[in-house]
């Protein structure tokens, strides 16, 4: 499959252009260093345009790109000694949350996320990265221990949303989200999220509830799938695009609305351009947060965790009129 | 001639004034008879009323606005309503939502989709919040999430047990972000209270699902349902698209919640008041086995 998608197009065929030049020039032994170098230059331009432009629906399909690097990959790189662990003690090893131990930096933590396939037969194996309840249970016995035993929790969020399912309705869905949510309001150690691809809905709320929540460059992060939306808002589940730009689903606009605290930048063309390169920034940015949340004890690290979800609302209050009494 | 005899005799049509003036009398008025939705059995709305908005034939559960609700739950003359002028804004600007609001607000008589206050049950003092499925779905965007989390915070602060009667398509897309928000507050605000030994139970109504049901309306110490009533995460139709296949009739009902654990007791809405009231009689005294004679 091509990693371009169709905006990065022009870029694509430039680049064509420029190796050709270069391949010719080596064969025929001409020199053509002025024009690849003004091609280059041109290059660097669109780059800039291109990507110092995107529309929320580009940010979408890259967020959605098939070679998005997904939480396994970016484990081996931001730590050390992963220990994956499994189950969650009730019913099964949901393979759309993996987690574990692992140490950043020499410091231990808890580590878990939601994890896409690589492939079809990954894809089918893991729900497409959408948990059912054990998915959310294993994730929230991870969270209890690292609880337990004093280690921060760094959550990567990458979903679609819960999966949509019967068997899913008939173990509790709703009860295993709230009770995430519940619950990691409620514990003593750093909690860092990084939403690394799709932030999808409750699905992905229920790794979310942390101190510090952290998106990637061309991450989104919504209440419903755009695509969800222009169903229900125009009938037709095509004018997803459309449905991007109206709902205000990107990093930038998390960080403005106070949902956010840093978006962590990317490299041109998205994530899976550079995955050392991604992983550093990622690994940087955990890092930090993760030394001045170690500052505060249990109790100030909960109060924080509180005060931060409990502003984010945007509503009025009239003048009141006289209690109403029935 | 013999064949005349089956010829059907043909009459001339003459329009009454009478009979076209008659006709709209026969259809039933607006508001004085009631269809089941489940049945079809019609019935008087004031019998309705009386029966509790609860079908005679099938026992149907009708849908009840926030105001009908507590009429019938909390004791005559003791509730008062709380942070009554909250509304909601259109942060994202989102095409349409200023205008929706506007019309739900003049439909439904209310200022969102949730009313709170504080009142008695049975003589017992609660806080108490009752969404309405006719304001907006009972979608839950910042207003109902302050207003559920403030009414938490209530209960906390005087020390009263917290009831909630859900009822929601989930949560209101026009706020996006800020509505999933809402979710992670409310939650975050009942661990509080009930970490420190707050009572909340929780009462869902026909339908709770999405947001609404992901977050608060599933933590209750006790999880209660109204009999019928829909429960549960995701939607019907959208199951059916991921699974392909056509579900029963009975699925994310209360009766198939309660038999696959999620809930704690369906309760009749004729019992529901006498039921809450046992429920916080038995939350209301420390009782020690030595004071019993």
């Amino acid at each position: 499959m091509s990693l371009e998608l169709p905006f990065e197009k022009p870029l694509a065929e430039l680049r064509k252009k420029i190796d050709e030049l270069k391949k010719f020039g080596a064969e025929r032994q001409i020199d053509f260093t002025d024009e690849i170098g003004r091609l280059e230059l041109r290059y660097q331009e669109l780059e800039q345009e291109i990507y110092g432009n995107l529309t929320a629906a580009q940010i979408m399909h890259l967020a959605r790109h098939h070679a998005r690097p997904t939480t396994l990959d970016y484990i081996p790189h931001v730590f050390t000694d992963f220990i994956e662990l499994h189950g969650d003690r009730v019913f099964a090893d949901d393979l759309a949350i993996v987690g574990g131990l692992a140490k950043l930096n020499g410091v231990p933590v808890t580590v878990v996320g939601h994890q896409r396939g690589k492939d079809t037969k990954d894809n089918i194996q893991r729900f497409f990265g959408s948990p059912h309840p054990e998915g959310f249970r294993k994730a929230l016995r991870f969270m209890q221990q690292a609880n337990k035993f004093g280690r921060p929790i760094i959550t990567f969020i990458d979903t679609k949303g819960a999966y949509p399912g019967d068997t899913a309705e008939e173990r509790g869905q709703s009860e295993a989200i709230a009770r995430n949510l519940h619950a990691m309001s409620t514990f003593g150690v750093p909690i860092i999220c990084v939403v690394i691809g799709e932030g999808g809905s409750g699905g992905a709320l229920a790794l979310g509830v942390g101190n510090r929540v952290l998106m990637l460059e061309n991450a989104i992060y919504s209440v419903i799938s755009p695509n969800g939306a222009a169903s229900i808002l125009w009938k037709d589940a095509s004018k997803a695009d459309q449905a991007a730009e109206t709902m205000k689903i990107t990093a930038k606009d998390l960080l403005e609305f106070g949902v956010i605290e840093e978006v962590i930048p990317e490299p041109y063309g998205g994530a899976h351009r550079d995955l050392p390169v991604q992983a550093e920034a990622i690994k940087e940015a955990l890092w930090r947060h993760m030394r001045e949340l170690s500052a505060l004890s249990p109790e100030q690290l909960m109060e924080d965790r509180y005060a931060k979800f409990r502003k984010v609302g945007v509503f009025a209050e009239e003048a009141a009129p006289l209690p109403v009494t029935e | 001639m013999f064949k005349d005899l089956f010829q059907k005799k043909k009459y001339a049509v003459v329009p009454s004034e009478r009979v076209s003036a008659e006709r709209p009398k026969r259809e039933i008025p607006e508001g004085l008879m009631n269809k089941c939705p489940k049945c079809g059995t019609i019935q008087f709305s004031k019998e309705l009323e009386k029966n509790q908005k609860v079908c005679s034939s099938c026992g149907h559960h009708f849908r009840l606005s926030a105001h009908e609700r507590i009429a019938m739950t909390i004791d005559e003359g003791t509730f008062s309503e709380i942070d009554a002028d909250l509304v909601s804004q259109d942060p994202l600007n989102f095409p349409g939502y200023a205008g929706k609001l506007e019309q739900q607000k003049a439909s439904s008589g209310l200022k969102d989709a949730i009313v709170t206050g504080e009142g008695e049950i049975g003589g017992f003092r609660v806080v108490i919040g009752v969404m309405s499925f006719d304001f907006f779905t009972g979608s839950m965007g910042s207003v109902v999430g302050e207003k559920v989390t403030r009414a938490i915070e209530r209960a906390a602060e005087k020390q009263l047990p917290l009831l909630l009667f859900s009822t929601s398509g989930g949560a209101r897309m026009q706020e996006s972000i800020l509505s999933l928000m809402q979710m992670a507050k409310t939650s975050a605000a009942l661990a509080r209270f009930q970490d420190q030994g707050g009572l909340f139970i929780s009462v869902f109504t026909d339908p709770t699902l999405g947001g609404v049901s992901a977050s608060f309306a599933s933590l209750g110490d006790y999880n209660l349902a109204e009999p019928g009533a829909i429960v549960g995460f995701a939607g019907r139709i959208v199951i059916e698209q991921t699974i392909r296949q056509k579900l029963p009739d009975n699925f994310q009902t209360a009766e198939f919640n309660l038999k696959h654990g999620q809930l704690d007791k369906v309760v009749h809405r004729k019992d529901m008041k006498s039921f809450l009231t046992k429920l916080l009689d038995m939350h209301s005294a420390k009782g020690d086995p030595a004071d019993v004679s």
